[in-house]
């Protein structure tokens, strides 16, 4: 299988310089990343890529008993790492690929040499005293708003969104396809993403890590960055002046400022 | 541009009493400015919301994150959203389905600094849509327990069709033999039938037919004509054929006229000189095609007898062939010779099927089925009718096939 297409791998950048690869989390595709890249692209070789299932990744290569674990979407990010041959790169992961990037780097200690884990949750289910912010119930509820939204989606639409090598005008003027995906696969990916629990897994973590965290985000509120910077050794919490769930969209300076100190630093 | 219509209409009225929820936020989501409809839906006032509350105060909690995951991310990369379904919790009264359109107002350095937002009461509409996302719902799980009936029917005709048919055919010294089946589709039973079966000492008796249309009531037709034929086999071949006709006339003509056509012949295998004799008898069935092992072919066109069933009593003459070995004596149907070639509609044809079976003149029964199936595998989806194909063939040795 070509993985390269499998997962809409995109390499841009300095060719020279160490690899960053850059992980979208649930909702959208890469594109999300694209105030971040300019920052990173005269210095480190860059590497965009959509999960199976979201963006422009190939949907044949769907398989919902994989993609039912987070360990399911760490093996894309280790595959696709293996396909590039990258040697001690940075892994940058979003909201879910955060936790997806912790166990990518204990699968494949060669090829991950340092984390950034951008508005992460390890559990975003309430559980004793640990506070992730959400209930069962209020997951379901995500499920529904998503069922409501695949109104929006429609059999004619897939190719167009999937990619369509053939008319490629298409797909760049579609309203809102960073963020459509068959339904059936989101649906997979929100429970996957929202259902899981890492929390044990972020002391396997050996590698410089870097957290960063919005001042107000409804999905990773502060208790939770707290919550993992006590569990990742060593690691560093830097909370950024946004508001919202992306601070990569909301606050792009202060965070690729905050990105590019950490890289500087690893030299 | 104004009109005057007895009536001013002032910018400020037309947005607070707009018949859609308008408001307008900061780029962290603050509402800085909403209309009185949009308050009206909500229950609150509008000290309670401006500069207190945020866009997203204002939905559920799967609402928050679906805005988290999907619309703030979008309204960043795009400036603008169209369309998003959410649901407004209300004071006092149940949740507002709504869709909701946003655009950014940027500054002059391309910063965004408003959200502006319209939200459309959508609660018909959600209703009917739910409706249709039930109704596929419910059209998905027909549509699985359909294809499950279906592939259960198919096992069942299966199973029935087999019945049919021999399950082997027996080793008949000196005598090879070869057959094809096929039918048009999984899902009907084939009109099609042969059989080859030991009669007594040397003597075999074999036949091959059709019956006029398919599905269950051909079925029946079949069974009765293959149960018919082999208990009539000790008859010479015109008899045979005659208590068929008999049998199928009596049960069948009243009503529902159902008959065939059928090549019924006994063969007498020679061990001493290799030779086997063949008498047969046709009702209304296309000739027997026989091929010497010197390459010469010809159809074997006895006269031939009537349709069998149609008529009270029908005359049907025999034949007698003696094949000599490495000779060959093919029955079929005419699901072969009517087979469509292309699709101008041509048949494939007797000139074809003659040709062809000259080139194998001198090889062996399977050989020969094996090259016929190729030629109907290559029709594909053309192949319309089920085709039944018996080849019989001269060893000249004791043994089937050596």
């Amino acid at each position: 299988m070509d993985i390269l297409r499998r997962n809409n791998v995109v390499v841009t950048g300095n060719p020279e310089g160490r690899a960053v690869v850059l992980a979208h989390g649930f909702g959208c595709d890469q594109n999300m990343w694209r105030l971040t890249v300019p920052a990173l692209v005269p210095e480190y070789r860059v590497v965009l890529f959509d999960y199976v299932g979201s963006g422009r990744s190939d949907p044949s290569a769907f398989d919902e008993s994989r993609y039912s674990s987070l360990g399911g979407y760490a093996d894309d990010v280790v595959e696709v790492c293996d396909a590039l041959d990258l040697d001690d790169a940075v892994f940058v992961g979003h909201s879910v690929s955060a936790m997806i990037g912790v166990l990518a780097a204990r699968k494949a200690p060669e090829r991950i040499g340092a984390l950034v884990l951008v508005a992460p949750s390890p559990c975003y289910i309430d559980d004793g005293a640990y506070h992730g912010g959400f209930s069962v119930d209020d997951i379901d509820e995500l499920l529904s708003s998503l069922e409501s939204n695949y109104l929006g989606w429609s059999a004619a639409m897939a190719p167009v969104i999937m990619g369509t090598p053939d008319r490629p005008e298409l797909g760049e003027e579609l309203t809102n396809s960073f963020c459509a995906t068959d339904p059936a696969m989101a649906r997979v990916f929100a429970r996957t993403t929202f259902l899981s629990d890492s929390r044990a897994d972020l002391a396997t973590v050996r590698v410089p890590t870097l957290i960063l965290e919005s001042a107000e985000d409804v999905i990773a509120p502060r208790q939770v960055g707290a919550y993992v910077q006590a569990a990742v050794d060593g690691s560093t919490l830097v909370t950024l002046d946004s508001t919202g769930h992306c601070p990569h969209l909301s606050a792009p300076e202060a965070t690729n400022e905050a990105i590019t100190e950490f890289l500087v630093k690893l030299r | 541009m104004t009109e005057r219509v007895g009536w001013e209409e002032t910018a400020e009225e037309a947005y607070d009493s707009a018949p859609c929820g308008l408001l307008s936020t900061s780029a962290n989501g603050t509402i800085v400015k909403v209309n009185q409809t949009l308050l009206d839906w909500l229950g609150l006032s509008g000290e309670a919301v401006v500069g207190r509350l945020r866009f997203t105060d204002l939905l559920t909690v799967g609402g928050k994150l679906y805005h988290e995951t999907h619309f703030a991310p979008l309204l960043r990369m795009q400036g603008e959203v169209s369309g998003v379904a959410f649901e407004l919790k209300r004071e006092h009264a149940p949740r507002m389905p709504v869709l909701v359109s946003a655009v950014v107002r940027y500054d002059d350095h391309g910063n965004p600094v408003l959200h502006r937002i319209t939200i459309f009461d959508a609660q018909i509409r959600r209703a009917y849509e739910e409706e249709l996302l039930r109704e596929r719902q419910a059209a998905d799980l027909a549509r699985g327990q359909a294809e499950a009936d279906r592939s259960r029917l198919q096992d069942a005709l299966a199973v029935l069709q087999q019945s049919l048919l021999p399950a082997t055919i027996p080793v008949m010294p000196g005598v090879a033999t070869a057959a094809y089946y096929h039918t048009a589709s999984p899902d009907e039973l084939g009109g099609d039938f042969y059989d080859v079966f030991h009669i007594d000492g040397h003597r075999w008796g074999f036949f091959l037919g059709d019956v006029c249309g398919k599905g269950p009531a051909a079925a029946a037709v079949t069974s009765v004509a293959r149960y018919t034929l082999r208990a009539a086999a000790m008859h010479n071949p015109a008899a045979a054929l005659g208590t068929l006709n008999a049998v199928l006339y009596e049960r069948f003509a009243g009503g529902d006229l159902r008959y065939c056509t059928a090549v019924f012949g006994t063969l007498w295998s020679d061990l001493a000189t290799g030779r086997v004799a063949i008498r047969f008898a046709s009702g209304g069935h296309p000739p027997p095609l026989l091929i010497r092992a010197d390459g010469s072919c010809e159809y074997l066109l006895s006269p031939d007898g009537t349709l069998i069933g149609i008529l009270p009593t029908s005359q049907f003459p025999q034949t007698d062939v003696t094949l000599d070995p490495g000779d060959m004596l093919l029955l079929y149907t005419d699901g072969l010779t009517e087979a469509r070639v292309n699709d101008q509609r041509d048949f494939y044809g007797p000139e074809a099927l003659h040709k062809l079976a000259s080139q194998y003149a001198g090889t062996s029964p399977d050989a020969l089925v094996e090259a016929l199936s190729d030629v109907l595998a290559g029709f594909g989806p053309r192949l319309a009718d089920d085709t039944a194909l018996l080849a019989l063939g001269a060893t000249g040795l004791p043994h089937n096939g050596l």
